[in-house]
C-alpha cells in the first residue's frame, strides 16, 4: 500500500511538471545550459574589472544575456496582456520603440543635431515618450477593442508607419545626446557593475508583480480573454480592459525606447528595435501562453524572453554568421513552441497520468 | 465510466438516462471516439469483429452520428455549408447542387431554413434541426441525440418527434438522451440507466414507471415529487410589503416592446412564454445586459439609472443568463475565480480578495450547494453542467443580492439538481430575497412562482396568480384566449 502511494505520487508529481507552464521554458533554460556547458565551460566564466572610465564591470555572456534581452523581456510583460486581452499580438511594437526613442531624443536635443548640453532634463524626455508611446498603444487599443478590428491588422498600421513617423518626429536628423549621464540607461552606472538595463527589468518585473497581486488586472484580463460575453455580464468593461492592456504595452515600449536609445545615445529609425515584436511574441509563447488568449503566466513569458536571448547568444558564441542565425534560431525555437503549446503540454501530461494508472494496475495484477 | 454493457437494436428509440455527471455524454463520446476506450469492445450489425472507433471520421463511415446538446455547427457558414461540411468532394464542389439537395432534406423534415441562409440567423431551435437533418443524410444507422430538445419548445419538440418515428420505422436505431421524462415515455421503446458511471439497468419502458425511473437515476426512493412546495414558504402576497423593483415602460435594443415590471420583497415571480417570446430579452433588460432604450427602473421607490451590468450589480441585482456556456462560466479559470468573480468585481479593481478569503467563500459554497469538482482549482469547463450552473449561482449568491433573476436556471441539468434549485430559491425568498424564475417547464415555474407574467411576440400579454395559476389558464393566455 505504502509502495503504491509513493509510486503514484511520483507520477503525479511528473504529470504535474508537464502540466506546469513554468516547465519547457525552464527545461529550455537548463538544457541551453548544458549545452554550452559541455561544449565549452568557459561560457559561463563571469570576470570582474574595470572599464576604460575606471568603473566597476562584470562581464561575460551571462551578463551579456541578461544585458541584451532586458529589453525583449519588458516588451514580453505588454505582449502577454495584451494576447492575454485580446488575443491577438501587437506587431507594431518595433515601431512604436523608434517612435518612442525618437522622442526622447527630439526632447533631450531640442532639435539640435548634437547639442553640447541636454535642453531638457532626461525624465522628462521619458515621461514625453512614455506618454506618445501609451498614446499610440490606445491607437492601437481602441481599434481593437472599440471597432473590434484583428489585433494584427490594427496594429500593421503603426508597424508600417511608426519609422517613418519617428524619423519624421526628428525632420529625419538623426541627433546625438552627449551628455554622459544619458549613457547610463543602456550602459552601466557608476559604482554598479550590474548592467543598468538587467536593473530596468528587474524593476518592470516587480512592478508588474505588485500590480497583479495587488490590484485585479490578472483576473480581469483572463476573464475577459476566455469570454468576454460573460464578463460583460459579471460587471466588467471588456473593451476599457482590452485598451487598457494596449496602454500598459505602451509603457513597456516606452521604457524600453530608453534603454534603446541609451544604448547609443543616438538612433536609427530603420534598424533600432527591428523585428524586436517577433521575438516578444515567441517570447509570449514560449512561455506556453495560449496565443489565442485567456489564461497566462507572466514568469513564464519572461522566462521565454531570456531563453530567446540565449540561444542568440549562443548561436553567436558559435560563429554562425549573421545572416544565417535566424534560421537556426527557427529551427530551434520551432521545436520549443511546440513542445510549450497546450496541447502538446496536455498530452505529456496524460502520459504522466498513464504511467500512474500503469503502475496501479500491475500492483493490482 | 466502468463496465457498462449497452445494447442498441434496429429501429428502436432507446433513451439513455442518468444524472448530469452519471456518464452518459462519456459512453456518447466513447461511442464515437471523441473519448478512447479503456477497456470493452463495440459491437456493429453485420460485422463479425470489434469495430474499432478511435475518431469521430471512424465513426461517421460506421454510420454512427451524434447531435449534441450545444450546438457543434459553425455559426458563420451557410445551412447548406453546414450540413455538406467535411463530407463533401473537397475541389471541385459543386454549390447548386449542394444548395439543391440541402433544400429538398430541409423541406422534407419540414424546417424553416434556406440552404443558402447563414446558420447564425437562425434560432437555436433551428440549428439544432439542421444538425439533426446533417445526421440524418449522412444515411446513419444509429443516431444519437444528446439533449436534442432542451433549446426547444413544444412545438418544436413534437415535430422533431415526428421525424424521430419516422426514422425508426426506416430502422435507424436512435440513442435519445434528455432529462425530460415526458418525452422519453413519449417516445422511447426502453431505457438504460446510469449512474455514477456504472450500469443500473436496461428496462423496456412498459414496465419502468416514472417514479421509479427516478428512484433508479437518484439511487433512492422519492416519495413524491410534489413536496418540493412546501406551502409554508410560497410567498403569499401581503399589502404591507413593499415593491423592491419597479419598471416603467422599458425597453431595450433586443426588440422587445416596452413593458412595465414590479417585484415585492420575498417574493418569487416569473416571466412564461414559448420560446422566444421575449423572456430573456426582459430580464436582460432588467439587468442592463442588453442596451437600454427607453423607460425608467426604481428601486425601493427612488429613481436609478441602470445602462450597464455594474449599474445593476451595485443596486443589488444578480443575473443567472440563460445560456451557461456563452454568457456564463468563464470555461479556463477555475471554480474558485468563477465563484468570486462577480463579488470582487463589484469591490473593485484595487481591492482583490486575498487567496486565502478566495478559498473560504468557494469551500463554503461548494458545500452549501454540494458542487461536485475535484477542488476548488479545478477549471469551471471540466465540471457537469449541472456543477457549473450551481458554481454561477454560487457567484451570485456569494454577492447576497436583494434581488435575483434566475434566466433557465435548471435547463439541462439532472432532476436531483433541478429540485435542489427549486428548493433553494424557495428558501432564499422566504429570507427576504426577491427571485425571478424563467424555465420552459411551466410544472418547475408553478411549483416555485407565485405571480407569473406571460409573454407573447415579445410583448406582455397578461399577469397571473393566485387562483389563475394552473396550467391550463398558462397555456391559455400564451396562445392568446380560452382554448
Amino acid at each position: 500500500m505504502q509502495k503504491n502511494t509513493s509510486k503514484s505520487s511520483v507520477a503525479n508529481v511528473f504529470s504535474g511538471i508537464f502540466r506546469n507552464q513554468l516547465f519547457i521554458p525552464i527545461a529550455a533554460l537548463l538544457l541551453l545550459a548544458l549545452f554550452n556547458f559541455i561544449m565549452d565551460p568557459s561560457f559561463f566564466a563571469i570576470s570582474f574589472g574595470h572599464n576604460n572610465a575606471g568603473n566597476p564591470v562584470l562581464s561575460g555572456r551571462l551578463i551579456t544575456i541578461l544585458d541584451n534581452g532586458s529589453e525583449l523581456a519588458i516588451l514580453a510583460i505588454g505582449m502577454t496582456l495584451v494576447t492575454a486581452a485580446s488575443g491577438g499580438q501587437d506587431i507594431s511594437v518595433g515601431a512604436a520603440i523608434a517612435i518612442a526613442g525618437s522622442v526622447i531624443l527630439r526632447v533631450l536635443c531640442g532639435g539640435q543635431v548634437s547639442p553640447e548640453h541636454l535642453q531638457a532634463p532626461i525624465i522628462v524626455g521619458f515621461l514625453a515618450a512614455c506618454i506618445v508611446a501609451m498614446l499610440f498603444g490606445a491607437f492601437n487599443g481602441v481599434l481593437v477593442a472599440y471597432f473590434k478590428i484583428q489585433p494584427m491588422v490594427a496594429t500593421l498600421i503603426l508597424y508600417t508607419a511608426g519609422r517613418s513617423i519617428a524619423s519624421w518626429i526628428n525632420n529625419s536628423q538623426l541627433p546625438i545626446v552627449n551628455e554622459p549621464k544619458f549613457g547610463y540607461f543602456g550602459g552601466l552606472i557608476p559604482g554598479i557593475p550590474i548592467p543598468t538595463p538587467f536593473l530596468i527589468a528587474v524593476l518592470c518585473m516587480i512592478v508588474i508583480a505588485l500590480v497583479l497581486k495587488f490590484t485585479n488586472l490578472g483576473l480581469y484580463t483572463q476573464a475577459v480573454g476566455i469570454n468576454e460575453s460573460s464578463s460583460k455580464l459579471n460587471g466588467l468593461n471588456p473593451k476599457f480592459i482590452k485598451l487598457l492592456s494596449f496602454i500598459i504595452l505602451g509603457l513597456c515600449v516606452a521604457v524600453a525606447a530608453l534603454i534603446k536609445v541609451s544604448r547609443v545615445s543616438t538612433i536609427n529609425y530603420s534598424v533600432v528595435a527591428k523585428d524586436i515584436e517577433m521575438d516578444a511574441i515567441l517570447a509570449v509563447a514560449l512561455g506556453g501562453n495560449a496565443l489565442s488568449g485567456g489564461k497566462f503566466s507572466m514568469p513564464a513569458s519572461i522566462i521565454g524572453a531570456y531563453v530567446i536571448q540565449f540561444l542568440t547568444t549562443t548561436l553567436y558564441k558559435f560563429n554562425v554568421r549573421a545572416d544565417a542565425l535566424p534560421a537556426y534560431k527557427a529551427a530551434v525555437i520551432i521545436l520549443l513552441v511546440v513542445l510549450s503549446a497546450p496541447v502538446v503540454r496536455d498530452k505529456l501530461s496524460s502520459l504522466g497520468k498513464k504511467l500512474k494508472s500503469g503502475t496501479r494496475v500491475k500492483e493490482v495484477g | 465510466m466502468q463496465n457498462v454493457d449497452f445494447t442498441l437494436c434496429e429501429g428502436e428509440i432507446h433513451a439513455l438516462m442518468g444524472e448530469n455527471g452519471a456518464g452518459k455524454s462519456t459512453l456518447i463520446k466513447v461511442l464515437t471516439g471523441v473519448y478512447e476506450k479503456d477497456e470493452g469492445e463495440i459491437f456493429l450489425k453485420g460485422m463479425d469483429k470489434a469495430a474499432v472507433i478511435r475518431s469521430p471520421q471512424d465513426a461517421q463511415k460506421l454510420g454512427i452520428s451524434t447531435v449534441y446538446q450545444e450546438i457543434t455547427l459553425c455559426p458563420n457558414l451557410s445551412v447548406a455549408e453546414n450540413m455538406y461540411i467535411a463530407r463533401g468532394k473537397g475541389a471541385g464542389q459543386n454549390w447548386k447542387k449542394m444548395n439543391a439537395d440541402a433544400d429538398k432534406i430541409l423541406k422534407s423534415l419540414d424546417i424553416p431554413a434556406k440552404a443558402t441562409q447563414q446558420l447564425s440567423s437562425c434560432s437555436i431551435a433551428i440549428q439544432q434541426m439542421v444538425a439533426i437533418a446533417r445526421a440524418v443524410d449522412m444515411d446513419c444507422k444509429v443516431l444519437i441525440l444528446d439533449e436534442p430538445t432542451s433549446s426547444l419548445d413544444e412545438q418544436e419538440v413534437q415535430k422533431l418527434f415526428g421525424l424521430m418515428r419516422d426514422l425508426k420505422k426506416r430502422g435507424v436505431g436512435i440513442i435519445f438522451v434528455t432529462h425530460f421524462l415526458d418525452q422519453v415515455y413519449e417516445v422511447s421503446d426502453k431505457i438504460t440507466v446510469l449512474r455514477d458511471g456504472k450500469l443500473v439497468g436496461e428496462y423496456e419502458i412498459e414496465t419502468l414507471p416514472r417514479v421509479k425511473l427516478v428512484a433508479k437515476m437518484l439511487g433512492k426512493e422519492l416519495n413524491d415529487m410534489e413536496e418540493i412546495r412546501d406551502d409554508s414558504l410560497v410567498y403569499k402576497e401581503k399589502d404591507a410589503d413593499e415593491i423592491v423593483f419597479e419598471a416603467k415602460g422599458l425597453q431595450s435594443n433586443a426588440g422587445i416592446k416596452p413593458f412595465d415590471f414590479y417585484i415585492k420583497k420575498g417574493e418569487v415571480n416569473g416571466f412564461t412564454g414559448l420560446l422566444g417570446s421575449g423572456r430573456s430579452e426582459c430580464v436582460r433588460a432588467i439587468f442592463g445586459a442588453d442596451r437600454v432604450l427607453h423607460g425608467e427602473v426604481k428601486k425601493n421607490g427612488k429613481k436609478i439609472k441602470i445602462s450597464k451590468p455594474i449599474d445593476a450589480m451595485k443596486n443589488g441585482i444578480a443575473y443567472l443568463p440563460e445560456d451557461r456556456k456563452i454568457d456564463g462560466i468563464i470555461g479556463d479559470l477555475s471554480v474558485r475565480e468563477n465563484i468570486i468573480l462577480a463579488l470582487q468585481v463589484l469591490k473593485g479593481f484595487f481591492r482583490p480578495f486575498t487567496k486565502a478569503q478566495a478559498y473560504k467563500f468557494a469551500d463554503e459554497y461548494i458545500k452549501l450547494l454540494e458542487i461536485k469538482t475535484a477542488s476548488a482549482d479545478t477549471p469551471i469547463k471540466s465540471l457537469s453542467g449541472g456543477n457549473q450552473q450551481k458554481v454561477i449561482l454560487a457567484r451570485w449568491l456569494l454577492m447576497n443580492p436583494e434581488y435575483l433573476i434566475l434566466d433557465e436556471p435548471t435547463r439541462g441539468i439532472d432532476i436531483g439538481t433541478k429540485i435542489e434549485i427549486q428548493k433553494l430559491v424557495l428558501k432564499l425568498a422566504s429570507e427576504g430575497m426577491s427571485v425571478t424564475f424563467i424555465s420552459s417547464e411551466t410544472d418547475e415555474m408553478l411549483r416555485t412562482c407565485s405571480r407569473l407574467v406571460v409573454m407573447r411576440d415579445r410583448k406582455v400579454v397578461g399577469e397571473l396568480s393566485g387562483e389563475d395559476l394552473t396550467q391550463n389558464k398558462i397555456m391559455s393566455t400564451i396562445a392568446g384566449g380560452d382554448r
